[in-house]
This record gives C-alpha cells, structure tokens and sequence, in this order.
C-alpha cells in the first residue's frame, strides 16, 4: 500500500491502517522515502483543512514508577469514554548488539478484538532525546485519525524534551519518595511538564506528602497553574478521572496550532542534525540559524518539505 | 511413600488415587491442572487446551467430592500442589471431609501456597504481591487454630534452582521467602503460637548433580533455619527449629539426547539429599527418566520409585550416623555457602524483604541462567551426551509406539465445560451470589481472614472461577517482572557476532530491524526457555516484544500485527501445543499477519510433523540448547520469507 493510500485511509479515521502506517514511518531504506513523504504530505494540515484533531500526550518517568499500570488505567477510561487511543512505546537499545528489549514494560491490558486500541513499541536506536527517529512523524500521522496518541519514554531528566517538542500535553510520572522530579525540577534540568503524577497513592501519607512537595516546588517555579493528580491504579484505583481531565483541562487551554507548528520545526532539525550531523548543523549557520530559517516557512509545512529546506540551506 | 498424580478429571484421578492406595501407598499427592492453579474455569478462554492436562481439574464442590470419593480423609495425609488459590482448594477439601463427618481438625496434609516463587520461576500466580501475601497468612492464622496438623505453606527452593539459580542464590531466596511469609503471620498470630507456626513451615528443594555441593547446600539451610527461628522469631523448642525439607531432584539438568543417562543422573542427585543423616530429606520424589520428551508413563515413574527403594532398602545409606561429621571439606563447603547465602539474604532484606525484592531476584536468576546456559554452549561445563561424548546408538527406549511418552485424550476439555454447565444449571444462584458478595467484602477488608467466607462460598457451590474473579476485582491484577529487561548483555563471542552481522544486513534490506515477538500462550507459566530466548534475540541485535506468559491466541496475534513483527517465537512446556498452536496459527490468519512462527518446548517427536503442516516453520526442543544457533536459523527463516538469499547475508 502506498503513502498516499494510507493517508487516505487515516483521513477516513480508517484505524486499522495504524500497523501499515507505522510499518512505513519506521521504513530506513531510501526507496521508502518518497512513500513516506507521501503519507505525511497526506495527514499535512493543508490536506486535512487543518491541524490534526488527534490529542499528543506524552508519558515519561522513571522505570518502575507504574506508567505501563498506569496506561492501562488511561486507556480504559479512554475508551469508556467512546475516545480511541494509539500507544507509541519507545524503549532505549542496547549499546552493544543494537538489539532492544520491547514492551517488557507496556504491556497494556486491553481487549485483543478492539481496533481503537493499537499499541506499538519502538527502539529509540542511537539516536539522543529519548524517540526513535519515526516516532514524530508517525504521532503526527496516527493524530489524524486517533482521538489520542500517547507517546511513552522512559526517564526523568533528560529523555522528555524531545517528547515535550512534540507532544501537545506533557505528563510526567513520579512514584512518591523517589525524590528525583523535585531535584530535577529544581536544578531546572527537567522542564515544567503540564501535568505532574503522582502514582502509587495508596502509599497514603508518602504519596500525600510526594504531592504536597512537588506542588511546593511548582509554585517556588512560577508554575502555580501545572495540576498534580494523585493516581492509584490498583484496585480500587482512584484519581484517573482527575488525570484525564487535568490533560484535557490542558489540551483546551492550548493553542495547538501553535505547538505543533513548533513540533515540526524541532522534529525537522532533529531528522536533519540525525542525518547530517554537527557538519551539517555549521553548513546551514548553526542550528540558531537553522531555528530562524524554519521560523520563516510556511507553518503548516509537514516534516519533509521543512527538511528539504534546510538540505536545500546547507548545499547553497 | 506417594507419587503425584492427577489428571483429566476428578473421577479418572479418583480411581488412579484409590490403586495407589490399595498397593500400599499412604498418602496423596494431587497434581492441579493449570486452569484450576490460576483461578480460571475450564470454560475461560485462557484455559483452552490446558483442562486436565497438568493434573485433575477441580471447579467446584462436586469436583473435590468426586476426587475425594470413597478415600477415607480423616486417615490421609494430602499434599496439594497448589499456590494462588491455595486457600481456595483447602476451603473445598474441608467441606469435601466435613461431608464425610470428618472435622477439619482431624486433617492433614500440606498445600504449597508459596507465592513468591511463583513470581520468580513457576508463574501460576493470580493476583498481585501484597494481596496474595495476605491470603498465605489468613491460611496459616486459620489452619494454625483451626486445622492444627495442617502445613499451611511449604516454601520451595526447587523451581528456582529450575529457574537458574546457584546454590547460593537458592538457599537466600527461600529463606528470604520463608521470613517474609512469617512476618506476614506474626502480624495475624498470636505470639505464643508463633512456635507452632514456625514448625508448620517445611521446605521444597533441588538437588543437582554436583550432589557434594548440593548436599552442603542443605547442611547450610538447616543451620541459617534454626538461626532465624532462634534470633528473629524466638522460638527454642529444637523439634520446632529443625529444617524439614521434601525434595524432588533437578529437572533442568535431564536431557532430551540420550535420554537413558538421565537415571544415573537421578540416582546421583537422590544421593545428595540422603547422604548425611544431619541434613537427610524426609520425603523424595525423583523425576522420571523421560520428563525432558513429553509426560512420563507409569511405568517411567515406576522406575523412580525403585531407585528409592534400592537406596534405601539395598545400600546400607541408611545404617550410619552422620557420614559428613568432622569432615573438613564438607565444615568448609558449608561455611562458604553460608557466608555467600547472608550477603544474599543481606542484599534481599535492603531491598525491603522478598515481595519487595522480587524483580531484584527475579533479574539475578535470569542472569544466573544466562551464564549457564553460555557456559554449555562454551563446553565449560560439560553435559554428557549434549555438548560432549554426543555421538551414540539409537535408544530402544524411545522406540515404543507411542514414542515412550503419555498423552491425555483431548475429549476431556469439552467433558468439563458441559459439567461445569451442569453444575451451574443445578445450584442455588442466590447463595452462591451472597456468599461471592460477602467474600469481595471480606476481602476489600485486610483486617479480616478471607477462609471463612472462602468455605461458605466452597459450600455454596461457587466455581474456582467465581472465587478467583471476586478477588481478581477486589485485589487487581497483576503481571510479575520478567527480567529480562534488566538481564546482563551476552559476552563477545564469534558465532554471535556472526548473527549480529546477519541481523544487521537483513534489517537493512527489511529497511526495519529484525522484529520478533516472544511470548507463552497459555497457562504455562515455565518462562525460563522464552525469557533466554528473549534476551540472546536482543543480543544479536534484534528488536524483542517480549509479551511474557498467558496469552490468549487473539492476544498475540493483536500483537504481532500492531507492533509489526517479522517472526513469532512461542513457547509451550505443559503439553498444550497440539491445541494451543493451531489456535494461535488461526487467529494470526484471522488478523492478517502472515509472518512465520518459530515453536519451542516440550515437544515430542511426534507432534512436529503436525505442527508444521498447520505452518510453523520451526520446532526446537530441550536438545537445541545452542540459542545462538536458534538465532542464526530464525534469521534464515526471515530472509527467506522475504525472498532475501540467505547468502548473501554471510559477512
């Protein structure tokens, strides 16, 4: 099936393309590359009259803080909801053989016989920022025809940025007593996320005072506006009403187009320092002049016209 | 003396049962299916193909009654080899002797009920850590009072010396085990009867075939055993404090290749729990000489029973104090292995005891079997007829018409889903509706002992089903760790490098890299084959979904066709691959994923024929232990669905 078909049948809101979709995007061979132009031009806001409709929420934390109990949790509430949810997982690979362990750790429990569920786990490869190189577009892609797509990473601290480029809503999970988010946020090496979690709740007074601290340090930051949700997804499990409501609290006070005009822009120039690396960063000026050549095109141009832009830049 | 059986159902396991007895045997042993150790009805999609295939099906009252027909409880000693649901199956049996007018303290018997391996090795668990050790602990409080001669756990070291763990690792681990359990009952027993709850305690282990080291091994969990009941439970009666252990013999160490060798290999390991009298097993189950081919026959396990029996009543084994004492070779095997096990049981205990520690443990044992299965396929450690002195005359054993294996008639799966439909057609729904509503409450509350609103839902006439789900809602569910993900990269080695360049080069003309899926369909829960396979794919450098265990076929064919796979790796040790494959294969067809799919277990001879006419493209069992050879001929299968020459792959 070509680029264009799939498009196509994402713009139909066709969920069963998703695996097809994500078969194409994770394509390296280079006769794939005008196919996957192809799709993108498709989902483009100047093909579909406008920004996707889809929600892009990324989940980042530690391992072991229950983000994979925690989706499962989401993405029934979701679907309760009548709302379908894509799942893109992106694990880190090995150093050594290039091979990577997949969704030892995102085994959502959701029924097999549901389209409006599709889940897939990715290898972040070598490259730095936490996603695998497909992961922007195929959220971009997947956003088309998903009511949400959930991008998962593991860690705090450094992993989230890319997530923040590209996601609408950014969630970061911490289990209580862990300490790392409130260092994190205060060294100021981890942004602001939108929405802080709190997992684990049933720890009772930890997790209370978990919230309590992190909430303290939000406001120390300025920050008074990011919600923190106490979540517990054991049985009974409490606060995921809270959750979903906090992200789409967040979604609607968004100016989307906004952001996702900022997601293509950092998703072209991670493909191109990805594939030109810092000789190609210099050839175009830098990559403050690269952001200031991108910050002049046409804001609703997808990912591979931006990098052509920029291919165009550094051979003149 | 007594062998464990049960299997297709409560009334062929019955008659099996009362044979035994009338030859002298003078207690039970009962073999649980899986559907009934995870809490699932034989009419749950998950217990496909398994119904009756481990051991008896038991899915309610009449079950235990059938099971239990015509043997006289109040005479038996029963044991049940039963963990999740333990409380469950113990609440049937009661009722099952309360209908013969035997009380429940007249019993006695054993129910495993040992949690935390089932999370580390065996995987028949039902709910998650916290919940599950709160049911062990309701059981010891209700039986210590209520049943007083029942052993309400039996801690086992067996299935993680199964699992891969050395010596040293297997005695902390169950220990470690052993004090969170009682922990757990020192909070719900009364101090002054924590003695007795600590001389209820008895211990499952291993022995391997280095039997010296195996036996100091025990030597050493006697000593660290009394240690932990003197200095952290108090207890000074010494017939309290002795370490009683049962054993049954390493299974891991049997080979498919020349199977016959795998006698004196029994016979080795039943010497390492017998030869010093001070640290001497109480009871002894020896595998059968076939157990790596498929389920043995009467007969194999006939022969198990008579190398105990020359043992002990041939050899003058039995005639001798302590053979061991004063020795100053076996005083410093011990003191090594206690030594290694503290630091262990040290690290365990930082980690916040072993429920917490589960997937520290769990990390460290897929590691330990990691390194042992690299070092046989370095030829460092040697396994006769495996990796060494391998050429040989055809078996005669094996040559029977039916390939030297048992197999279970499938029928016996449609039979318990029209009884178990019979039974509910002919019971009183509103009792079984308000005993099921009282136990979600009793259970939503941890203060109380959920056995008896567990016997009055068994005398309602609940299913294990019923009674598994009520809790399931109450406690959630739970997927344990795998550890693979944490499992230590491979070292350098020639052949591997070779398939990581292989891997390389058809991921680049895949334009993705080289995607398997791993998982168990299933109740199996034997994930130590999968959980290796997982962790050599990732080395040699492809992109693992690793699913885990208990799967249902729509589940992984959801799977494959979402994450976008290039092979299927499945594996099946319970015997259920003739029903669980074929639906696997059509749930993939259904899907549209046409993607080959590699089969490995415990498969005998007979069955891969059928298998590959159903379209899988390989079959591998215990006697492919080179997994990177598995990796190089998977690589081969990929290239060659997607007409890539295998050839030109070679660096």
């Amino acid at each position: 099936m070509t680029g264009a078909e799939l498009a196509a049948r994402l713009r139909a809101g066709d969920l069963s393309a998703a695996p097809e979709v994500l078969n194409l995007v994770e394509n390296r061979a280079p006769a794939m590359r005008a196919e996957i132009e192809a799709l993108l031009a498709g989902v483009s806001p100047a093909a579909l009259g406008g920004e996707a409709p889809g929600h892009v929420i990324g989940i980042t934390g530690p391992p072991g803080a229950g983000k994979s109990t925690l989706l499962s949790a989401l993405v029934a509430a979701w679907r309760a909801a009548g709302r379908t949810v894509a799942v893109l997982a992106v694990d880190p690979s090995s150093k050594r053989s290039g091979g990577a362990l997949l969704g030892d750790r995102a085994r959502i429990a959701h029924d097999p016989q549901d389209r409006g569920v599709f889940i897939r786990s990715t290898a972040a490869g070598t490259r730095l920022g936490g996603l695998a190189p497909s992961t922007p577009a195929a959220a971009g892609a997947l956003a088309a025809a998903f009511d949400v797509v959930v991008i998962e990473t593991v860690g705090v601290g450094q992993s989230e940025t890319e997530v923040a480029e590209v996601a609408d809503t950014v969630a970061v999970i911490v289990q209580p007593g862990s300490g790392d988010a409130l260092q994190f946020l205060k060294s100021g090496i981890m942004e602001v996320p939108d929405v802080l979690v709190v997992t684990k709740a049933d720890l009772g007074q930890v997790a209370l005072r978990a919230r309590r601290d992190l909430s303290a340090a939000l406001r120390s930051l300025g920050a008074r506006d990011t919600p923190v949700v106490a979540v517990s997804s054991l049985a009974p499990a409490s606060g995921i009403d809270e959750l979903v409501a906090a992200l789409d609290a967040h979604r609607a006070g968004l100016d989307v187009a906004a952001r996702r005009v900022a997601a293509r822009r950092a998703g072209a120039l991670a493909d191109f320092a990805a594939e030109h690396g810092e000789a190609g960063l210099r050839a175009v000026g830098g990559r403050r002049s690269a952001q200031r050549l991108l910050a002049q095109q046409d804001p609703a141009a997808d990912i591979p016209t931006l990098v052509r832009v920029l291919d165009q830049a550094a051979r003149s | 003396m007594r062998t464990y059986a049960g299997h297709s159902t409560a009334a062929r396991s019955n008659e099996l049962y009362r044979s035994n007895l009338a030859k002298g045997q003078t207690g039970l042993s009962v073999a649980f299916d899986l559907p009934t150790q995870t809490g699932y009805d034989p009419d749950h999609v998950l217990a496909r193909g398994e119904v009756g295939k481990v051991g008896v099906p038991v899915s309610h009252l009449g079950d235990m009654r059938a099971l239990m027909a015509g043997i006289p409880l109040g005479e038996m000693n029963t044991s049940m080899t039963i963990n999740a649901t333990a409380a469950w199956l113990l609440a049937l049996y009661i009722v099952a002797a309360e209908e013969q007018g035997v009380p429940a303290a007249n019993l006695q018997g054993t129910t495993q009920n040992d949690i935390v391996k089932e999370f580390l090795a065996r995987g028949t668990y039902a709910f998650p850590p916290e919940p599950s050790m709160r049911l062990i602990a309701d059981m010891i409080a209700f039986t210590v009072t209520e049943v007083p001669r029942w052993n309400p756990i039996n801690i086992c070291s067996y299935h993680l010396q199964e699992a891969g763990a050395t010596p040293v690792q297997e005695i902390a681990y169950a220990l470690s085990n052993a004090i969170a359990v009682l922990d757990a009952a020192r909070e719900r027993v009364p101090p002054e009867l924590m003695g007795q709850v600590f001389a209820r305690m008895s211990f499952f282990v291993n022995a391997g075939v280095r039997f010296i080291e195996e036996h100091a091994k025990l030597r050493a969990m006697a000593i660290l055993w009394e240690e932990i009941g003197r200095e952290r439970y108090g207890v000074r009666d010494p017939r309290q404090l002795r370490f009683r252990y049962g054993v049954q013999v390493n299974s891991l160490g049997l080979t498919e290749q020349q199977p016959e060798n795998n006698v004196q290999r029994i016979v080795l390991e039943a010497l390492a729990v017998t030869l010093g009298r001070n640290a001497r097993a109480r009871a002894i189950q020896l595998p059968a000489w076939n157990e790596a081919l498929g389920l043995p026959r009467p007969w194999d396990q006939q022969w198990s029973l008579r190398i105990q029996q020359v043992l002990a009543y041939e050899t003058d084994l039995l005639e001798y104090p302590d053979i061991f004492e004063g020795s100053k070779v076996m005083d410093g095997l011990v003191g090594e292995l206690l030594e290694g096990a503290r630091a262990e049981m040290a690290v365990v205990a930082e980690h916040g005891g072993a429920v917490e520690a589960v997937p520290y443990m769990k990390a460290a044992l897929v590691d330990a079997h990691r390194e042992r299965i690299a070092r046989i396929e370095r030829g460092e450690q040697v396994v006769v007829g495996l990796n060494r002195f391998t050429e040989t005359e055809p078996s005669p054993l094996a040559a029977g018409e039916d390939g030297g294996i048992l197999t279970v008639d499938p029928s016996v799966e449609e039979e318990a889903r029209e009884a178990l439909a019979r039974w509910r057609e002919q019971r009183d729904q509103a009792a079984v509706d308000a005993a099921l509503a009282e136990l979600a409450r009793v259970a939503a509350d941890p203060s109380q002992n959920i056995l008896p609103a567990t016997i009055a839902a068994a005398r309602a006439g609940a299913t294990t089903g019923e009674w598994a789900q009520t809790l399931r809602d109450a406690f959630g569910e739970y997927r344990a760790p795998t550890g693979v993900g944490e499992a230590t990269a491979a070292p350098v080695s020639v052949e591997l490098d070779v398939v990581r360049e292989q891997v390389e080069e058809l991921s680049e003309r895949l334009g993705r890299t080289l995607k398997i899926l791993v998982g168990k369909p299933g109740l199996d829960g034997h994930s130590n084959g999968a959980e290796q396979i997982a962790v050599r794919a990732r080395d040699a450098g492809m992109d693992v979904v690793y699913d885990g265990i208990r799967l249902t076929p729509a589940q992984i064919a959801k799977s494959a066709l979402d994450e976008g796979v290039h092979v299927i790796g499945l594996s099946i040790l319970s015997g259920s691959h003739r029903e669980l494959i074929p639906a696997v294969m059509d749930a993939l067809r259904e899907a549209g994923v046409d993607v080959p799919v590699v089969v490995g277990g415990i498969i005998p001879e007979a069955d891969v024929a059928p298998l590959k006419a159903r379209g899988v493209a390989a079959v591998y069992t215990p006697k492919d232990f080179d997994l990177t050879r598995i990796m190089g001929d998977i690589v081969a299968i990929v290239a060659r669905a997607h007409d890539v020459p295998v050839a030109a792959l070679k660096a």
